[in-house]
């Protein structure tokens, strides 16, 4: 199948903005779907609110765009309701770890057969450009006039800590390794969480000086290095990409499919 | 190997933007963006057919069909 | 009638009440007095392969059980108090993109902490009015466990019915009573399942395109029919919209499908009505104290009846109005500061025969209250 058979073509030209970095998330999310060769009925697309969470229109899966911060709690009902479907949660970053940080650690700590991917454009596109909890602290936003105070997330950490048996980190820019995080990540039987650096060039990058859309793609490039990476020994400070966990942890779903059995008996 | 050579760089304009990124990222500047900023393929024979500009276009508005070199195969 | 007699919490009359009508998924959270709810269901869910989650917090359930409603199964949860106002929002996505659910609220005292172990009746208006936008709501309530019991069935029923979240109003008293439940046998209580679309693969399928009837046949999510669902505004298709037209017509429906079928919805229940000259109006626990005053008035020759509600939403005010045109005097029994009594002043012809009894300190409200001001308005004393 072709990348457009997976959209609602009736819906594009989608509503981000030009050179937004989550129309390629969305790009590298379908075609790792279609590598993958999944069914389109098998898979149930859960978003939240805000910018990333218009994804779920756009494909031809069953999506259920829902409320802010709240994805993962309703997919956690579809999956542990309905098993057998592929669950895949794109959020925003305020999205996933504000509002939503609670649900976020609570899938992961069930280690339920989720993908969760977080949109990372460290900024609140939707309404205006305020700061995020990833968005980290000397950055300027509407709700940050004279510069953020306030430390970010790193959400592979978070993720690790919290129970999530898959976690991986990529970029728009690396759309190609993209990809192929988000088929390990959908392949994954666990919490499998893939944070993929985007950009917002309409708030975040004329707030912050970062420029257009390519030279915050640049950034990406410039910031970032693939883990065990010369350059990432040489500069820690870069933002590390790649598999930053791979394990097997009893899953959600089949933990209870043992409780049913041994409730049945008695 | 098959060396891949390019049938046709499809750009769907309604869809696409304008934000440049697979002008600036191209390899061989094979697109540029004309008076309408819109992603138009100038340099076809310069294509590599790496995807790039497919891959990274927010707008999946870019698609490269590709011909297979049948004497490579 | 059944063998199956039990001697049980209300809370628990409702869990058989739930498992009768066939619920099969429950999502919930630890609140005084809902928990038994979940306790029971925790155990009982899993023995016929249902599923129970116990989630990270109150919105959470909320939103866990209209994605498996979504799946194509029978959901509910229970709370009270603070978990019923966590829910809210949740809530109104279920009415907003019509998806069948059951809430249990097991009404304690408020606002905020207020008064966990003790009785309240206090939720009334926030079970109609908790989330925002204007919408339409079913909750139902009841008044002793064989009546919680098939109010339960009957909350089911009409959330598929009609596609909409359906609030069950119990409370502290009711649900920590312990009582008899005979559970009915197997086709004594109508089940209603879900309506779903015959629409073959392939065909077009439009999720939020009302048949003739209203109604809207669903489709699992799984199945072969893909579509979006939505808590924004939205087209046939489920996709968002903010057309004028489409906003204008989709509010409509949302309150029309509930507010037109009243007749259907509404359910009550009545105590020597036929000639009463005082109507007590009341429901749930405070609604036994009424009738337990009725019927002992009776036999000393007063002239006393009681409508009890069975459904508060949409408010039934065509019944009050009939059932209160004769009355010298109408007596609301409610343990709130008069929720119900704003929509019964708003019914009857005369609002100025209409009384408050009540109670909000955390205790029953006993016949001897109801007595108190009866004897007011009667003219026989303080």
């Amino acid at each position: 199948m072709a990348v457009k058979d997976y959209l609602r073509e009736r819906y594009f030209p989608h509503m981000w903005c030009p050179g937004c970095g989550h129309g390629t998330i969305l790009n590298s999310l379908i075609r790792a779907i279609e590598d993958l060769g999944l069914d389109k009925s098998e898979i149930v697309m859960t978003s939240g609110i805000g910018c990333s969470a218009r994804i779920s229109g756009y494909v031809d899966f069953h999506s259920l765009h829902t409320l802010h911060g709240r994805a993962l709690a309703f997919a956690t009902g579809v999956k542990l309701s309905r098993p057998e479907l592929k669950v895949i949660v794109p959020m925003g970053d305020g999205d996933a770890l504000a509002i939503g940080g609670n649900h976020f650690i609570h899938a992961a700590r069930r280690n339920i057969d989720i993908t969760a991917v977080v949109m990372n454009n460290r900024i609140y596109g939707m309404t205006g450009g305020q700061f995020s909890p990833l968005s980290g602290a000397g950055v300027k936003a509407t709700t940050a006039p004279y510069k953020t105070i306030d430390s970010n997330f790193d959400v592979v950490e978070l993720a690790k800590a919290a129970g999530a048996t898959f976690v991986a980190r990529s970029t728009a820019y690396h759309a190609q390794e993209a990809t192929g995080y988000l088929k390990k990540a959908i392949e994954h039987k666990g919490f499998s969480v893939v944070e993929i650096l985007s950009q917002c060039p309409t708030h975040y990058g004329r707030k912050n000086k970062e420029g257009d859309a390519v030279s915050m793609l640049e950034l990406h490039k410039t910031n970032t290095a693939k883990l065990g990476s010369k350059a990432l020994e040489n500069n820690p400070e870069l933002i590390a990409r790649g598999v930053f966990l791979d394990v097997d942890r009893p899953e959600y779903c089949q933990e209870y499919d043992k409780i049913i059995e041994q409730a049945s008996k008695g | 190997m098959s060396k891949k050579k390019l049938r046709e760089l499809a750009i769907n304009r309604d869809w696409c933007k304008g934000c440049g990124i697979c002008v600036s990222f191209c390899p061989k500047k094979v697109l540029e963006l004309d008076s309408k900023d819109k992603a138009v393929a100038v340099r076809p024979e310069d294509c590599i057919c790496c995807k790039l500009c497919e891959l990274r276009c927010p707008d999946l508005a870019i698609e490269v069909l590709i011909e297979q070199d049948k004497e490579d195969e | 009638m059944s063998k199956n007699i039990r001697f049980i919490q209300g809370n628990e009359a409702c869990v058989e009440g739930a498992l009768y009508a066939g619920v099969e998924f429950f999502a919930g959270y630890p609140i005084t007095p809902s928990t038994e709810i979940a306790e029971h269901l925790s155990q009982r869910l899993p023995q016929r392969g249902g599923k129970f989650i116990q989630m990270e917090d109150e919105i959470a359930s909320m939103c866990a059980i209209i994605g498996a409603s979504l799946t194509g199964h029978k959901v509910m949860t229970a709370t009270s108090g603070p978990g019923f106002s966590l829910k809210q929002e949740a809530i109104g996505y279920a009415c907003m993109a019509e998806i069948p659910c059951v809430i249990a609220n097991v009404q304690r005292g408020g606002p905020s902490t207020g008064n966990p172990t003790h009785v309240s009746q206090g939720d009334v208006n926030q079970a109609r009015w908790g989330t925002h936008g204007d919408h339409s709501i079913i909750a139902l309530t009841a008044s002793n466990h064989q009546d919680i019991f098939s109010i339960t069935v009957d909350a089911f029923n009409l959330a598929e019915t009609y596609r909409t979240p359906v609030i069950l109003l119990l409370d502290e008293a009711i649900g920590h009573l312990r009582e008899k439940l005979a559970i009915p046998e197997e086709g004594e209580l109508a089940i209603v399942d879900r309506l779903r679309t015959s629409q073959p693969k392939g065909v077009d399928y439009h999720p939020y395109l009302p048949r003739e009837d209203g109604r809207l046949p669903m489709s699992d999510f799984g199945g072969h029919h893909r579509y979006n669902v939505t808590g924004l505004f939205h087209d046939m298709w489920g996709f968002p919209s903010n057309n004028p037209k489409i906003v204008n017509e989709l509010l409509r429906h949302l309150t029309d499908k509930i507010d037109a079928n009243i007749n259907s919805i509404t359910r009550y229940k009545e105590y020597f009505l036929d000639d009463a000259e005082y109507v007590f109006i009341s429901y749930g626990s405070s609604a036994r104290s009424a009738i337990h005053l009725a019927r002992n008035r009776r036999n000393k020759g007063e002239k006393i009846g009681v409508l009890e509600l069975q459904s508060i939403w949409p408010f039934p005010r065509d019944l009050v109005r009939e059932k209160c045109e004769k009355a010298k005097a109408v007596l609301v029994v409610e343990m709130n500061m008069g929720q119900v009594l704003t929509q019964v002043k708003a019914a009857v012809d005369e609002p100025s025969r209409v009384f408050l009894a009540n109670r909000f300190d955390g205790k029953l409200i006993t016949p001897t209250d109801i007595k108190r001001l009866l004897r007011v308005i009667q003219g026989r004393g303080v």
